[in-house]
């Protein structure tokens, strides 16, 4: 199915997802958005892991499973963050990151 | 020639639904834009024939995480509720920083010379995922399916217990 597409082709995409998921991350006030953002970031990682694993490894099936463990990890992690983030907003009112400076020394 | 322009729309598809991503200022859409890179990243993954890890990214992501965060989004923020942005220094210093990450790591990865392996593919249908995650020998994945579900147990628990209303809150 991958016919004459080079291995650099999705390694690009996957670095340009990274890097712009990093921007997002950096640049968004909301505590969600930014949960999206590493959703990216996570998402980038995966293409990669494939990709290794479909073009250099593809007598084993490593970088599937490191993928399909990954995706679990954020399914668990994105729980997490958004029970954490509706904690947030029930004591402050709000999820904008400027606001929830109450640790802040 | 078919599989090409396919994956030229899929890249296309990701990088402009990624910048509008993080870009959008109302936060429902940036979730659909989300959505869309999910799917064009398992439609990736269909490509290059791992069909069980495609099927998993758009039951796991598209089906389940993209709707916890809309619904977190419905119970945290008015729908017409305009998301606030970093001011223009920092966006223009974090564009710089990530502009000279990617550059460095394109160039990076341009520059390495990769070679293609050229041994028969191993299958990935459902019964060879599923026979390599219970089996412990050499190829197999025993003990991080065992770590896994343990996470996941603690990951649900964790978020039931940070997410109730506490007692005496209730009765206050």
């Amino acid at each position: 199915m991958t016919g004459t597409i080079p291995i650099q082709a999705f390694l690009i995409i996957s670095t340009l997802m990274f890097f712009i998921g990093i921007y997002g991350f950096l640049t968004r006030k909301n505590l969600i958005t930014m949960l999206m953002s590493i959703e990216l970031i996570l998402n980038s990682v995966n293409i990669n892991f494939v990709v290794f694993n479909r073009y250099l490894y593809p007598q084993n099936l490593q970088g599937h499973f490191f993928s399909l463990i990954i995706i679990a990890i954020a399914a668990a992690e994105a729980a997490v963050a958004i029970a954490i983030i509706i904690n947030i907003y029930r004591n402050f009112k709000s999820i904008d990151v400027d606001n929830v400076d109450e640790m802040k020394f | 020639m078919n599989s090409e322009v396919m994956f030229y729309l899929l890249a296309g598809m990701i990088l402009i639904f990624s910048v509008l991503t993080v870009t959008s200022r109302k936060i429902l859409r940036a979730a659909v834009y989300l959505l869309f890179v999910l799917i064009s990243t398992a439609a990736i993954y269909f490509m290059l024939e791992y069909t069980f890890l495609a099927a998993v990214q758009l039951t796991v992501y598209a089906g389940g995480i993209v709707v916890l965060i809309i619904f977190s989004i419905l119970l945290t923020s008015h729908i017409s509720e305009r998301a606030v942005m970093a001011d223009r220094k920092q966006g223009v210093l974090s564009a710089l920083a990530v502009g000279a990450g990617a550059l460095l790591t394109l160039i990076t990865i341009m520059q390495f010379a990769f070679t293609p392996s050229l041994e028969p593919a191993q299958n990935s249908t459902v019964t060879d995922v599923g026979n390599a995650l219970i089996s412990y020998n050499r190829n197999g994945f025993a003990l991080p399916f065992e770590v896994i579900s343990i996470l996941l147990l603690a990951a649900l628990i964790g978020a039931i217990i940070v997410a109730r209303k506490e007692k005496d809150a209730i009765s206050k």
